[in-house]
């Protein structure tokens, strides 16, 4: 953090506070800020700021309606209070719905013509938007072999997109890939028959909002028989202050195709919680396969537990074509509350759904994390790997339905699922539901609670660790499994990311 | 180099007493053996020099050096330059082996203010250094220890001394468990690191392995004190006879 280490101390500012904020600063990394000019809807949520947002994306008649039908059903429904979360209650008429650098009023044509402020933002995140060979993320790239590879960018600031990077290249392959508010004016077609058909907007109290909010997010469609030349990937940043992130990502795999996609976010560091509801709809053709992976690193809250992300997504993939195939990969380390179960429904015959994940929470945070797999077809196969770890003063739980419909014959699923303490005021908890509808369909269940075993910390302090450096070794290896699930340049990111997010959480 | 002068140590959860008065000085470049019966404190003495938590320094102190060491932190013991081969190492599920001693090497490096090793030249290190003790390419990359055999475990610990390059080395048993060509592998790494600058403890039961690495000094220790010392004959002396003369003259 370059800019704390010219920090000037006031006068009557004390010593210890200058130290603490630019030890917090060290832990997260991505707390800085972009100053620059917004646009803002004002405060709150009703039918005119739906229409407002309908109407900043210039959209069809029929996007509108259906975001106002989302919201009178929203206003009917109550907050859920299942998950074992414990967050002040969110007033949801004191955020702002939709921000927008004003500069981003003329959507840019093309990269060269989005404000450098913007530009240099991404530069910083280690995200270029360039097309170049870059390794998506990845900070250290240059000591990689030189033969990095292809990654496109969307890139989400606040409430819209600025920019995609690749999208031509792309297009020669049949490939879109653009933000969703160009795809509602682009290709109508598509957003109609797909969007809601896998997260309907009745889903839950936080999709409904989404349905009816959403501002921008990502849009893929990947035609028949088709391997997506290059990983896609959106990143998202959330910058104004009371601000609400709504993204939309809608996916299509169609038949015999392939992508991976990853999905990357970060937020400045501030002491009011921020709230950030999620969709992403996946549709999975026959003989498709869809690789989905998140680095989810928005800011946790300060050692205090003040500020931080409200994460609640809803992520769901629809393996409708007989054996297709779906990966989530998960490492969650950001957001002071995270509420997100990344599900597969396995309708094809054959299809396969399958759910990695680390879910780290240190200091204050809580997740409250998971997985659904929802066997309908015959011979759906499924497995879920979780690691949870949690240090600190933090709430770590592990919810996964696991459903075996009557007509999933012969189907199995496999769950395993590890926490791992830091320290003894933390908590880890499991909670797994399981539903058998036939008798030749197979669950298994294996969930173990460990603690850093001190033995293995005296083990790599002998060997010249610090603590610090042995917990997160120790970690990493916890969580293997996960990682190497992960593309390798994610892979990279997350281990470090390990380290940084339990960062005082030992001595 | 090591000087350990009067050390009284108890259990810090329970009031027993097991070190009560231990002293002991390795000269630079010397390697001094440790024997003695069973719970006499031979691993708690190596376990309090490198710092494991659970130990209570009642009275005496102990330098590398003339560095006190018992202030420093295990991780700042190991970069000034103590090393401790386990006698019962220890297995991180997932942590692959190189990745593990990579971590280490560059730790040390880092806390003594100089340059990481590159990737490179730490590949080029390691593969020699696995080479003299037969340690294949498939060890290096399995997880630290995991499913190794007691044998492979302790040719591991030597490996990792060897790429650490330790000053003052100690040993805790790290002949057991080993068949005969392991144990000269293993001696062989040893002597190959003997250097004037270079200093070792090796605590052992048998006779066998200093056979190979050869003592200069031979401590006794029993009932937490160090009881006798003499040269290499010592240890034949327990070899044929046992503890029981040694005992019965102390008690005299
Ligand atoms: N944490 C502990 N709790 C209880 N007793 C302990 C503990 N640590 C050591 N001791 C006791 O201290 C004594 C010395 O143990 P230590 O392991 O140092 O012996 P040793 O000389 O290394 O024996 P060996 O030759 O069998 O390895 C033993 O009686 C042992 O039971
Ligand atoms: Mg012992």
């Amino acid at each position: 953090m370059a800019g704390l280490d010219e920090l000037n101390v006031k006068e009557g500012v004390e010593e210890e506070t200058v130290e603490a904020v630019k030890s917090l600063a060290g832990t997260y990394k991505y707390g800085w800020e972009t100053e620059i000019e917004m646009e803002y809807a004002p405060k709150g949520v009703n039918p005119d700021i739906v229409r407002l947002i309908s109407e900043k994306n210039d959209e069809p008649e029929w996007m509108t309606e259906w975001r106002l039908e989302a919201f009178a059903r929203w206003e009917k429904l109550d907050e859920p209070s299942w998950a074992l979360l414990n967050y002040p209650e969110i007033d949801f008429q004191d955020q702002y719905y939709y921000a927008r650098p004003k500069s981003m009023e003329e959507k840019p044509k093309s990269l060269d013509e989005v404000d450098p402020k913007l530009l240099a933002t991404y530069e910083k995140l280690g995200i270029p938007l360039k097309e170049q060979m870059i390794l998506a993320g990845v900070e250290g790239a240059e000591d990689m072999p030189a033969e990095g590879r292809k990654v496109a960018v969307d890139a989400v600031f606040d409430s819209v997109s600025v920019g995609t990077t690749f999208q031509s290249e792309l297009k020669k392959a049949g490939v879109i890939f653009c933000s969703i508010s160009e795809a509602i004016k682009e290709h109508p077609e598509l957003v109609k028959k797909y969007l809601g058909s896998v997260v309907p907007v009745s889903d839950n109290y936080y999709a409904t909002l989404n349905s009816a909010v959403f501002s921008d997010g990502s849009f893929v469609y990947i035609p028949p028989n088709t391997r997506c030349p290059m990983e896609l990937s959106t990143y998202f940043r959330i910058n104004a202050e009371n601000t609400g992130q709504f993204e939309r990502t809608l996916i299509i795999a169609d038949k015999g195709s392939y992508v991976s996609y990853l999905e990357g976010c970060t937020a400045p560091q501030r002491d009011t919680a921020q709230l950030h509801a999620a969709v992403v709809e996946i549709i999975v053709e026959e003989d498709a396969e869809v690789k989905y992976s998140t680095v989810q690193n928005w800011f946790p809250g300060d050692e205090n537990g003040k500020g931080g992300i409200y994460n609640f997504v809803t992520k769901r993939a629809d393996c409708r074509g007989d054996r297709s195939k779906v990966m989530w990969t998960q490492v969650e380390t950001g957001s002071a509350v995270t509420w997100k179960y990344p599900s597969c429904i396995l309708r094809g015959a054959e299809s396969q759904g399958e759910f990695y994940s680390i879910a780290i929470t240190n200091n204050y945070q809580q997740a409250d994390t998971g997985t659904k797999m929802v066997h309908l077809g015959r011979d759906t196969k499924s497995r879920i790997v979780s690691k949870g770890i949690s240090a600190g003063k933090a709430q770590n739980t592990y919810r996964g339905l696991v459903s075996m419909h009557p007509k999933a014959k012969n189907s199995r699923n496999y769950t395993q699922c590890d926490s791992l303490l830091i320290g003894d005021k933390c908590g880890a908890h499991t909670v797994p539901y399981i539903e058998v509808k036939n008798n030749s369909s197979r669950v298994e269940h294996e969930a173990t609670t460990s603690k850093v075993d001190e033995e293995q910390m005296f083990y790599c302090r002998q060997r010249g660790m610090d603590e610090e450096e042995a917990v997160a070794l120790i970690v990493n290896g916890f969580a293997k499994e996960v990682l190497q699930a992960l593309p390798m340049e994610f892979a990279m990111e997350a281990q470090q990311l390990v380290a940084i997010s339990l960062e005082g959480s030992v001595g | 180099m090591l000087k350990i002068n009067n050390l009284h140590v108890k259990l810090e959860e329970e009031d027993k007493q097991i070190l009560k008065g231990v002293d002991l000085e390795v000269p630079a470049g010397k390697v001094h053996a440790i024997m003695g019966p069973n719970g006499s404190g031979k691993s708690t003495l190596s376990y309090v020099l490198s710092g494991r938590d659970g130990y209570e320094v009642t009275e005496g102190d102990a330098t590398l050096d003339g560095e006190e060491l018992l202030d420093m932190e295990p991780e700042e013991r190991a970069a000034a330059g103590l090393f401790l081969a386990f006698q019962y190492p220890v297995e991180i599920p997932g942590v692959g082996n190189m990745t593990f001693l990579r971590t280490a090497v560059n730790a040390q490096r880092k806390a003594r203010g100089e340059e990481e090793m590159s990737a490179a030249d730490f590949l080029k290190f390691i593969r020699a250094k696995a080479k003299d003790l037969k340690i294949d390419a498939d060890m290096l990359k399995r997880p630290v220890n995991v499913g190794f055999s007691g044998g492979e475990k302790k040719r591991n610990e030597i490996l990792q001394m060897a790429m650490l390059e330790p000053k003052m080395c100690i040993l805790d048993e790290t002949d057991s468990g080993l068949d005969v060509d392991a144990m000269k592998l293993v001696s062989e790494g040893v002597n190959a690191l003997r250097d004037e600058g270079r200093s070792f403890l090796v605590i052992t039961h048998y006779q066998r392995l200093l056979d190979h690495i050869k003592p200069d000094v031979v401590h006794i220790m029993a009932a937490g004190r160090i009881v006798k010392s003499g040269g290499p004959e010592l240890a034949l002396e327990v070899e044929h006879n046992g503890y029981a003369d040694i005992l019965a003259e102390i008690d005299a």
